[in-house]
């Protein structure tokens, strides 16, 4: 029997070293792979292991992170002042992943990224504990808090830029939410809390200021104008426009109106800027054409996402519209819709003599000991206007603020040029009208912060939501946050 | 000149006993298992473990009985069967232990500590093993229980069927609030049912066949009770969907049936006659479809819905990668209930790494090779068939478990022997290790030196 029994010992050998084969190839070949599986807690439970590194504004942590007890997650994380921050850090919950620069720097946090190799190799030696590096932004804590107290408990954005740089000095949204509030995973308060966010019909975790798009109205008259100079329709913005009052839509039997009884019959651009005739401007884009006027405003930043690094909405201008709707998008209405960022890219870009700067809110990466291991330069995005027709835009954002619709906007010593909007909403105008308010503050030194800001929903009655008078003043704090927190 | 040249009176050279080599390993394998235990205390809480006594103490007392039943009543036994055994049932405690700590595991319902019940349990089972080597003093008195034998192994196989099924498979018996898995002990009765049958019938299975095509054929009496098993492991298959029993059963059979008879035939009709089964029960047998499923695609989407513990299970494997994350440190509770039980080789695999795995695997491989080996020392066809028959079916056992919780098969939900948490297994498996321990040392026994023959004597050269 013995021939049988050393051929079953074989087999049983085979056995084994078909395990031992099969082991290698789980634990050796395919390991990384099943590493990086979506559905491997180890990912979450590894990003909560050690203390994460901060988001910091202005010098100061606007995160933190604290120990639970009795989970597999080691910490969590917390947040100071999260409703006024939370645009700008988003949120990292054990239950419910990370967003916006939790999520998109969440390596550099961890401590994880490949940049920190050689801080992890000497913290090895010197036994300190695993500790993850800072993400240091370009917001201003004063910037952002004027606008967070300014937008108030109504709904709308507020973003800010220092258009020298493109760096994003505010990025508010409202309403907001409390991310500490779903920072952890038990399936009672976090879940209850994130479920109960989620499901709000007037989406606080919606980042307005870069994931919303709107109707910019007559903010957008400033990208018309500056297309107007630039493809030389008009050589200076004090002579007359040649525009006649009625002025009828092309291939229509409408007339373009204006908001009430204003003097835009053969206006200047300046005072037509300054009372924000629809006439004018709607056809200064029939004239110009849908090609021309999309050119303009692509240069300014539409029909393009945009990498703050977190990502914003595309605005849209459209393609292939007849006269008289590329008209009606002139005036910020039919199709055209900006994002809140678009619009303070708008105004930077007149305020810095013509140059769009790439706008960006990570001024640099830190490692735990606050070596800097990325640095964020400023990088122009592309130049929409000369310096002349810039200037020549300026004269006529400062009429708006000096003698027209953005008077709430003045701050005293201190020039500063805007354009307010106040766009229609829903079917038949059936919603309340959005209020804009577009602006830049400039000092001797050159403009320290141009800003957008968009009332979206409030509980002032119809007749008096006005770009100028609900989104002017907050506009007005903001710049002089900024403008104060410079001396 | 000082050659030994009194070429008559050979006496048997003793063969060494290798009680001490025993002792020895004894200690290493205790020390292993305490130095795993201390080292899951350093790990999760920072300091040594407070029972690392008591367990020290348990360890070393199971071990030490162990050791001096085997050195007085079975002094040439294989010196490594008991303290592989010892160290798996050591190295299981200290993870199932481990196991015990997680919060994960702890906030789940019913929870109860698992590890001082299996230190129980394995008290027991070394008793077992205990009353093996002394009640039987010579394996062959088990041939006269052949067909009591086979009566008890149905009475146990079918008990299942009477109780609730318990995670989709009836292999359960409750029993005074104790779950006892009978199919562990139905291992053991069949094997020597096996054996004590087929040394009878051995010659008229191998020799009375007509050929056929290459093949010989069985005559259809002695084919009989091949078919009973076919239909008998079938069964088991559908009544309790227990897929690991009726394979582990089958291929028992199929193996001894290829010892017994040497004929390379049956085991072409074993492979055909459970291939054939598979397919049948498989096509109309949802929980077995469900499981070929789950071990095709443990990732799909219609697997996870179903049970992710597969899907899990190779990703502890993943995490341990090359070393492992060292005890106490991985997250192998993750895949939940079963991760002590059926499970328990993926907190090896994630803890100890691919090379713990397979230094585990090996030691599986060498108790089966220990088997193997007293199989062919054995002087007798039946300790012959009885040591294969049960080291096949602990490498049979062990194959399906960890092929299952590795992915390489389906999964079929039996036990690792020795290290998953659970009183059947563990108790079995010692017993199986008595009976191995038993067989050995007859087979190494040296033969009864001849009593010294007076003509010896007269013979003797006497140099002047």
């Amino acid at each position: 029997m013995n021939k049988p029994l050393r051929r079953i010992a074989i087999f049983c050998g085979l056995l084994v070293v078909a395990l031992l084969l099969r082991d290698n190839w789980i634990q050796y070949v395919t390991a990384d792979s099943l590493n990086s599986r979506k559905e491997n807690r180890r990912v979450e439970i590894e990003r909560y292991a050690h203390q994460r590194g901060d988001i910091i504004v202005d010098g100061k942590a606007v995160t933190g992170s604290t120990v639970t007890k009795g989970s597999m997650y080691k910490y969590k994380r917390t947040w100071k002042d999260g409703p006024m921050w939370a645009p700008v850090t988003g949120y990292a919950s054990q239950a419910f992943g990370a967003t916006q620069l939790e999520n998109l720097n969440d390596s550099i946090l961890t401590g994880n990224d490949d940049r920190l190799f050689f801080d992890r190799t000497a913290s090895m030696f010197t036994g300190e504990k695993k500790q993850g590096g800072n993400v240091v932004t370009t917001l201003n804590a004063d910037a952002q808090k004027a606008a967070f107290k300014g937008l108030g408990d109504k709904k709308g954005a507020v973003a800010a830029l220092d258009p020298k740089t493109g760096a994003i000095l505010a990025m508010a949204s409202t309403p907001s939410y409390d991310p500490s509030t779903f920072a952890g995973n038990s399936t009672g308060s976090d879940t209850k809390n994130y479920t109960k966010l989620k499901d709000d019909k007037n989406e606080p975790l919606l980042n307005r200021a870069l994931r919303q798009t709107y109707p910019p109205g007559s903010a957008f008259k400033v990208v018309t104008a500056s297309a107007a100079l630039e493809n030389g329709l008009y050589d200076s913005v004090d002579t007359p426009t040649r525009s006649p009052l009625p002025w009828r839509l092309p291939l229509s039997s409408k007339d373009l109106p204006n908001e009430g009884n204003l003097p835009c019959k053969n206006a200047t651009l300046v005072e037509a800027l300054r009372v924000s005739c629809n006439t004018v401007f709607g056809k200064i884009g029939a004239d110009l054409g849908n090609d021309k006027m999309r050119a303009e405003a692509e240069k300014f930043g539409f029909n393009s996402e945009q990498f703050t690094p977190v990502r914003s909405n595309a605005s849209v201008f459209s393609k292939g519209m007849d006269k008289a709707q590329t008209a009606l998008s002139s005036i910020g209405q039919f199709n055209t819709a900006a994002t809140p960022l678009q619009m303070a890219m708008v105004a930077s870009a007149v305020a810095n003599d013509g140059t769009l700067m790439k706008p960006y809110m990570v001024d640099r990466l830190t490692a735990p000991n606050l070596d800097t291991v990325a640095k964020t330069d400023p990088e122009k995005q592309s130049e929409p206007l000369t310096k002349e027709h810039a200037q020549m835009v300026q004269k006529m954002m400062e009429a708006v603020v000096t003698r027209g619709t953005g008077g709430k906007a003045q701050i005293p010593g201190v020039t500063v040029g805007g354009k307010t909007g106040t766009a229609q909403n829903g079917v038949n105008n059936s919603g309340n009208p959005y209020a804009w308010f577009i602006s830049y503050a400039k000092t001797d030194q050159g403009s320290p912060v141009a800003v957008a800001v968009v009332v979206e929903d409030s509980n002032a009655s119809r007749q008096d939501i006005s770009g100028g008078g609900l989104a002017g003043p907050i506009a007005k704090d903001v710049m002089s946050a900024v403008i104060n927190s410079k001396k | 000149m000082s050659v030994v040249t009194n070429t008559t009176t050979i006496g048997a050279i003793e063969a060494p006993s290798r009680r001490n080599t025993e002792l020895m390993l004894l200690v290493f394998a205790v020390a292993i298992s305490v130095f795993g235990y201390a080292n899951v205390g350093l790990a999760i809480n920072g300091s040594l473990p407070s029972g690392i006594l008591g367990y020290g103490t348990g360890l070393t007392l199971l071990a030490a009985v162990g050791h001096i039943v085997v050195r007085k009543f079975a002094p040439y036994a294989d010196p490594l069967l008991l303290p592989l055994a010892t160290l798996l049932n050591g190295i299981g405690l200290a993870i199932i232990w481990r196991l015990d700590q997680s919060p994960l595991l702890q906030q789940a319902d019913h929870y109860a500590p698992a590890a001082p019940n299996q230190l129980m349990y394995s008290a027991v089972g070394v008793a077992l093993f205990v009353g093996v080597l002394l009640l039987l003093k010579d394996h062959r008195i088990l041939q006269r229980y052949t067909y009591i034998s086979m009566v008890v192994a149905m009475l146990l196989l079918v008990a299942p069927m009477f109780f609730p099924a318990k995670f989709g498979a009836r292999i359960w018996i409750n029993i005074a609030g104790f779950s006892i898995q009978p199919g562990e002990f139905a291992k053991i009765a069949i094997a020597v049912f096996f054996s004590g049958y087929l040394m009878v019938k051995r010659d008229a299975l191998a020799l009375a066949s007509r050929r056929f095509m290459g093949l010989y054929l069985p005559r259809g009496r002695d084919l009989g009770p091949i078919l009973v098993i076919w239909l008998m492991s079938i069964l088991i298959l559908v009544f309790e969907t227990d897929l690991g029993t009726s394979l582990l059963f089958f291929g028992l059979f199929v193996v001894m049936l290829y010892v017994a008879t040497e004929r390379t035939s049956w085991i072409v009709f074993g492979l055909i006659m459970s291939a054939a089964g598979a397919v049948g029960v498989a096509t109309f047998e949802p929980h077995v479809q469900q499981r070929v499923d789950a071990w095709l695609a443990p990732f799909s989407k219609a697997t996870l819905a179903q049970s992710d513990q597969v899907a899990k299970s190779l990703m502890s494997f993943g995490a341990g990668g090359t070393m492992g994350t060292g005890l106490g440190q991985g997250h192998s509770d993750l895949i939940g209930f079963a991760a002590n039980s059926d499970f328990i080789l993926a907190t090896v695999g994630e803890e100890l790494g691919l090379a713990g795995t397979m230094a585990i695997l090996v030691i599986y491989g060498l108790i089966v090779e220990r088997g193997v080996r007293t199989a062919l020392a054995a002087r007798d066809p039946f300790g012959k068939l009885l040591a294969i028959g049960l080291s096949g079916a602990f490498a049979i056992q062990v194959f399906v478990v960890a092929g299952g919780v590795m992915g390489l098969i389906p999964l079929t939900g039996m036990t690792m022997p020795f290290m998953a948490q659970g009183g059947s297994s563990v108790i079995a498996n010692w017993a199986l290790i008595g009976i191995l321990i038993r067989i050995s040392d007859t087979a190494r026994r040296p033969a009864p030196s001849p009593a010294p023959s007076p003509d010896a004597e007269m013979t003797q050269v006497v140099r002047p």
